[in-house]
């Protein structure tokens, strides 16, 4: 039923690295926003907040034109990123993995800050009393009960990252192999005399991965109030 | 000795961390002295007895304070000085419990001694399961317990940290008669046996008269009457013969 080019093939395995690494490498950044966000009164709460909802409301083709202008090869953190390190993500698979992260980044921090405000503080609170300084009371009390949130919002996360276009298409444009993801695939075959049904293939195959991360996400969640629950 | 003074004023709003008095605006007005063992905190509710509680053991920081346990200070805002709740080694049960869902029984009675350097003359939590009479529930999760089991094991975690002082707020509020009676003598031991002082807030009068040395009376956020050095006649000791 599905049989797929080669091409095809390169674009999903691209797609599922892509979004991989980008819910990976912003999960613990996630997390700290998320429970700073959820537990902590500081002056510019509200524009953090605001911030990390961007990526949400802007169009991608401005948060990808953004990510150029900061880190491309010219962009000041794209020429610090190279002249220090040797990394270049601007046009490279690392840049669209960046992309996928900021434009998922709100989505997990949704699901991720509405676990951690769903843990009792009293049980936070029985810990310092038993000696556990904060950051034990984080990893040993806050952090496993709010485990299921986290597991769905990441998820959610990867989900959204495997479907990233826009931003995505803008930063690092769409080379095969290298930045070729499954909605940048579908695109270049619409754009093609008789590529429709390669698209159609594609566009099923986004379907079931993007409902299936959905009720994974939805069932994982459903967990939650009978874990922190007294 | 327990010395506590507390001046606190809690923001007219709802906002995070203030004003647990439905909303309104409440000035803590707080000052009393107290030897113990055993100290009760008495009162009509909202009359500043858990935030007197919560003072003591570091989960409020209090506008100006000075809270001292015998030579120990764990507040002096003058001094600027404000130890946080995880360096007071002072144990608390909250009124359910408060128990780690995530976490079993034994790994419950077992969280205080992790962050304890020093395990000498540390209880194990097989023999306190023991004393509370807790053992057969050791590998079970706390959703299972009944209330007074709950109570139990929150006990027992709080005692298994060794604390200087045991803060018991409403310990038995959710617990029928029966199940206060049992749970009594636990209170008892634990002032008798381990010498552990004890801050006890209770509604129930005669729970009060049996444990107390002291009784703080609070009402609308000021003390409005302190009963000290009573004592308690051991039950093998009965006064009966004295009548006569």
């Amino acid at each position: 039923m599905l049989d797929l080019t080669p091409d095809e093939w390169e674009a999903l395995a691209l797609s599922i690295k892509v979004a991989f690494w980008a819910t990976v490498a912003s999960l613990p950044l996630a997390v700290l926003v998320s429970y700073a966000l959820a537990r902590w009164r500081f002056p510019g709460r509200s524009a953090l907040d605001a911030l990390v909802h961007l990526p949400l409301v802007l169009p991608p083709v401005v948060t990808g034109y953004l990510l150029l202008l900061t880190f491309g090869r010219q962009g000041p953190v794209g020429q610090f990123l190279e002249s220090w390190f040797g990394i270049v993500v601007s046009f490279r698979w690392t840049g669209a993995a960046l992309a996928a992260a900021i434009m998922s980044f709100p989505l997990m921090v949704r699901a991720i800050r509405l676990s951690i405000e769903a843990v009792d503080r009293r049980y936070e609170h029985a810990g310092a009393t038993l000696g556990a300084n904060p950051i034990m009371v984080f990893l040993l009390i806050t952090l496993p009960l709010a485990l299921p949130g986290l597991l769905a919002g990441s998820v959610l996360g990867f989900a959204k990252a495997l479907g990233e276009f826009g931003a995505t298409i803008t930063f690092v444009s769409a080379i095969p192999g290298e930045t070729r993801t499954v909605p940048a695939t579908i695109y270049g075959y619409l754009q093609t005399p008789g590529g429709e049904d390669a698209a159609l293939r594609l566009s099923i195959i986004a379907v079931a991965i993007s409902m299936a991360a959905l009720l994974a996400s939805e069932l994982i969640s459903r967990r939650l109030p009978s874990r922190s629950g007294t | 000795m327990l010395r506590v003074e507390i001046h606190h004023r809690y923001a007219p709003d709802t906002a995070f961390g203030s004003a647990p008095q439905g909303g309104r605006a409440f000035d803590l007005e707080i000052s009393f002295e107290a030897k113990g063992p055993v100290v009760a905190l008495c009162g009509p509710s909202g009359a500043g007895k858990t935030s007197v509680v919560n003072a003591i053991s570091g989960l409020l920081r209090p506008a100006s304070a000075r809270v001292t346990l015998g030579n120990e200070t764990f507040v002096d805002t003058a001094a600027g000085r404000f130890v946080p709740p995880h360096r007071r080694g002072i144990g608390s049960v909250f009124q359910d419990g408060a128990l780690f869902p995530h976490l079993s029984v034994r790994q419950n009675l077992a969280f205080g001694t992790w962050f304890r350097t020093d395990a000498k003359g540390a209880m194990g939590s097989a023999e306190m399961a023991r004393l509370l009479g807790i053992e057969h529930l050791l590998d079970q999760r706390p959703a299972t317990l009944s209330g007074g089991e709950k109570q139990r094991v929150a006990i027992g975690r709080a005692l298994m940290a060794r604390p200087r002082l045991l803060l018991l707020d409403e310990p038995m509020a959710a617990l029928d008669a029966d199940r206060r009676q049992r749970i009594l003598p636990v209170f008892e031991r634990v002032r008798d046996e381990m010498k552990v002082p004890i801050v006890y807030v209770s509604h129930n009068l005669d729970e009060v008269a049996r444990l107390a040395n002291d009784i703080v009376w609070l009402e609308d956020g000021r003390v409005r009457a302190v009963e000290t050095g009573m004592t308690h006649v051991e039950p093998d000791r009965p006064i009966a013969p004295r009548l006569h």
